[in-house]
């Protein structure tokens, strides 16, 4: 804590010390840099995870594209509707959270931060409704999926099953579940930062973990986007 | 530009005592010792497997352990050499310990990160001994399916979520690295005044930053694949055992990269401050390894050759394989113009860089052996390919890391080693070396398969002649530890800067203290700008 106040001269907002400072950091304006490209570079790290599972969708959807399509009947498109309104209104209440602490308005930023946490429940509890549908009708990832149920469950709504249709919700189990582990994270990540926005930790000054709690939940949100119409719109 | 060296002030090593001050440090200097130790710890290890192997390999029959133990032995030779040792060496330990030092910085971007990320890859190494125990895992260290899927045992589970878990350890440390070298430069230095060290963990970085997330997602699918059966990569479910190879790759080729670009950054240390020189061709040396870090993404499918790729892709690939070596040999060439009339000091580092370039060379030329297509159909999965990457991943990056051991060594811990019994090291380690590998190129175009048991009796001279190899470098590496230990308890202590170097990390105490510096160090030169250079000559480096 020694050299921060003299290694720089006049400066912007950006750089006045707060009381969360880390020693090693010259400036807080430093710190805030660092925290901020960190996340940016975890968020690619994001993406390349997420675009290997978009990489064997494809290659999948390229190899049997009629199975595909058949299989993508069952999924439930209302469902898959309600919850990309739900991410896309938890996103919003997310900026918005982000925007109270950076004009250090307290009371908002707490409930933009409930509000995204109530969104991001509600988003969990539809996928847990979507998902013991899907188990009631035999449809199980792998060597577990159940032809005839699932088969049956088809030709009561009109559809006909094609090919293996196990890879098709193989994946949608792998996608989407690996997608609700981000929402989770998201779920505990946020509580983090509400519970440190309590004690009024945040301010103009010091604003760097809400703003990268922001990045991550709309990457998640970001992530939804794409699996919504790749899985339930495929025509 | 030099801090005053305050005797009183106790060193990061005895500023805090106990067992808790080491589990609960975040000093990037203390986790730098942390994966020394380990990593060292794993190359003894995985050093013993090979051991094993190649005493097997002395006759042409199975006549001391059984095939399975012997398909087990190189998997885990692979697999601990590959995920446990080269790939967080020069990074995780000596990049730990020296990137902030050479930055000028106190500490990397993340402390707590880093602490972290070293508890993930204990973890993930604890899972790798647990396949040791269960034993069962005998599919190489790439895991291919459908074997791996459905016939191999069940440890392929537990050593992949190993991986998948030192993955993550991976790439918070690429994540730390890069924001750190961003952030945390000391004032004056600019990009074109960093170490070259510092260059090649940058690029080392991005590649572990975008790379592992694919090798994390593969393994995953690998594990559910396994698990549940789900069709993407097992035929018999409908998946495609190919698209596994091309996962795979795509990481584990420029892992290739993530694994010799630090030992490029140590040679160029090591070339420079032992020949008093200024390095030739600095930035060449520097964006070559962005350039590298950049073709890695590209050339993966020159893996799978035979695996059943179009010959479109297979044509490009080995053209884009081709393409690497133009870098590299910027890299090498540079070193060599760098030696040219330069003060060389044949002490132990400057020994090990000599030894590198020799052998690295090697490996890099039948790289483009094994790059060409045609030439590649005969000799994939022979000897020829087991010697082509032990030329580069050993005699690259475990002589680039020993020779760093060395010139580091004084800093890390205030003591020098005999340099007398440091060259004796660097001659077994040579002599051991080339005399184990060499002739593998020979077995391989003979036709000698890789991962044989057994083999034809012709072949036998040459086995014998590599396993004695073999027993010397074992020899050489115990005796390197003995007198590096030696030198911790009876070593004369060290100067501050014993090679009158100019980057950072050696101004200021050694060992250094627990805060690295006092005060804020400013950078007024290059750090290849040694004070007896002659200036006067006119020839401008930049």
């Amino acid at each position: 804590m020694t050299d921060h106040a003299m290694a720089h001269g006049p400066s912007g907002a950006d750089d006045a010390p707060h009381p969360f400072q880390q020693h090693h950091f010259n400036t807080a304006g430093q710190q805030a840099g660092a925290a901020k490209l960190g996340m940016w570079i975890f968020l690619a790290t994001e993406i390349l995870m997420f675009s290997g599972l978009f990489l064997a969708y494809f290659i999948t959807r390229m190899l049997y594209p009629e199975m595909v399509l058949s299989s993508h009947e069952l999924l439930d498109k209302m469902w898959g509707g309600v919850n990309t309104v739900v991410l896309l209104s938890s996103s919003f209440t997310m900026a918005m959270a982000v925007r109270s602490a950076q004009v250090g308005d307290q009371t908002w930023l707490k409930r933009n931060l409930i509000l995204t946490l109530a969104f991001a429940g509600m988003f969990m509890v539809v996928k847990t409704i979507e998902y013991s549908g899907k188990f009631s009708h035999g449809i199980f990832p792998g060597s577990y999926f159940d032809y005839n149920a699932a088969a049956e469950y088809a030709a009561s709504h009109g559809h006909e099953l094609q090919g293996l249709p196990h890879i098709f919700f193989g994946l949608y189990f792998v996608m989407t579940g690996l997608h609700g582990v981000h929402v989770l994270v998201g779920i505990g990540v946020i509580t983090w930062v509400l519970i440190r926005a309590n004690k009024g930790h945040f301010g103009a000054r010091y604003y760097a973990p809400v703003e990268n709690v922001g990045l991550y939940w709309h990457l998640v949100d970001l992530v939804w986007i794409f699996l919504f119409p790749l899985l339930y719109l495929v025509k | 530009m030099a801090s005053q060296t305050h005797s009183e002030e106790p060193n990061y090593l005895t500023a805090k005592r106990g067992l808790m001050s080491w589990l609960y440090t975040v000093d990037h200097k203390r986790i730098g010792l942390m994966y020394l130790a380990a990593v060292l710890l794993f190359f003894l290890a995985g050093g013993l497997f090979a051991i094993t192997l190649r005493t097997e390999l002395l006759t042409p029959e199975g006549d001391m352990i059984s095939a399975t133990t012997y398909n087990k032995m190189f998997t885990l030779h692979g697999a601990v050499m590959v995920f446990l040792v080269i790939i967080p060496s020069v990074p995780a330990a000596l990049g730990n310990f020296f990137v902030p030092l050479m930055l000028g910085a106190k500490d990397v971007a993340f402390p707590k990160l880093n602490l972290l990320s070293f508890y993930i890859y204990t973890v993930g190494s604890i899972f790798f001994l647990v396949t040791l125990v269960t034993g069962q895992l005998d599919t190489g260290w790439t895991f291919y399916t459908p074997y791996s899927t459905t016939h191999s045992g069940t440890a392929v589970v537990s050593a992949t979520f190993g991986a998948f878990i030192l993955g993550f350890s991976s790439i918070l440390t690429g994540l730390n690295f890069i924001v750190t070298i961003h952030k945390m430069r000391a004032p004056g230095m600019t990009w074109n005044r960093m170490p070259l060290f510092l260059w090649s963990i940058y690029a080392t970085s991005v590649i572990q930053v975008l790379a592992t997330p694919v090798l994390a997602i593969t393994l995953l699918l690998l594990i559910i694949e396994r698990t549940l059966n789900i069709g993407i990569f097992d035929p018999a479910m409908g998946g495609d055992p190919v698209l596994y190879q091309h996962f795979f790759w795509f990481y584990s080729h420029p892992a290739v990269y993530i694994m010799i670009l630090p030992g490029f950054g140590i040679i160029s240390e090591l070339v420079a401050v032992h020949s008093r020189k200024h390095i030739f061709g600095y930035k060449a040396i520097a964006l070559s390894s962005v350039a590298i870090a950049i073709i890695s993404f590209l050339v993966w499918g020159h893996h799978m050759f035979v695996s059943g790729q179009s010959e479109l892709a297979g044509v490009v690939f080995s053209f884009l394989t081709f393409a690497v070596a133009v870098p590299t040999a910027i890299k090498v060439f540079s070193w060599v113009a760098t030696l040219y009339k330069g003060s060389i000091e044949f002490n132990t580092p400057m020994l090990y860089a000599l030894c590198f370039l020799f052998t690295f060379t090697i490996g890099g030329l039948t790289g483009i052996f094994l790059g060409a297509l045609s030439v590649d159909v005969h000799l994939h999965d022979t000897y020829f390919v087991v010697a082509h990457f032990h030329y580069v991943m050993m005699g690259g990056t475990i002589i680039a890391f020993v020779g760093g051991l060395h010139h580091w060594w004084p800093k890390m811990f205030g003591r020098m080693y005999s340099e007398r019994q440091g060259r004796w090291g660097a001659l077994l380690i040579f002599v051991g070396f080339n005399m184990t590998f060499f002739n593998q190129f020979v077995l391989g175009h003979q036709g000698m398969p890789r991962r044989y048991y057994t083999y034809l009796p012709q072949y036998q001279q040459q086995h014998i002649l590599s396993t004695v190899g073999a027993y010397i470098l074992l020899v050489g590496f115990l005796w390197i530890a003995y007198y590096l230990l030696v030198s911790l308890f009876k070593g004369p202590k060290a100067e501050a800067n014993p090679w009158n170097a100019v980057s950072l990390e050696w101004h200021t105490a050694t060992p250094p203290i627990e805060h690295n510096f006092h005060g804020q160090p400013r950078v007024e030169t290059d750090p290849y700008a040694f004070p007896e250079i002659d200036r006067t000559g006119a020839i401008d480096h930049h």
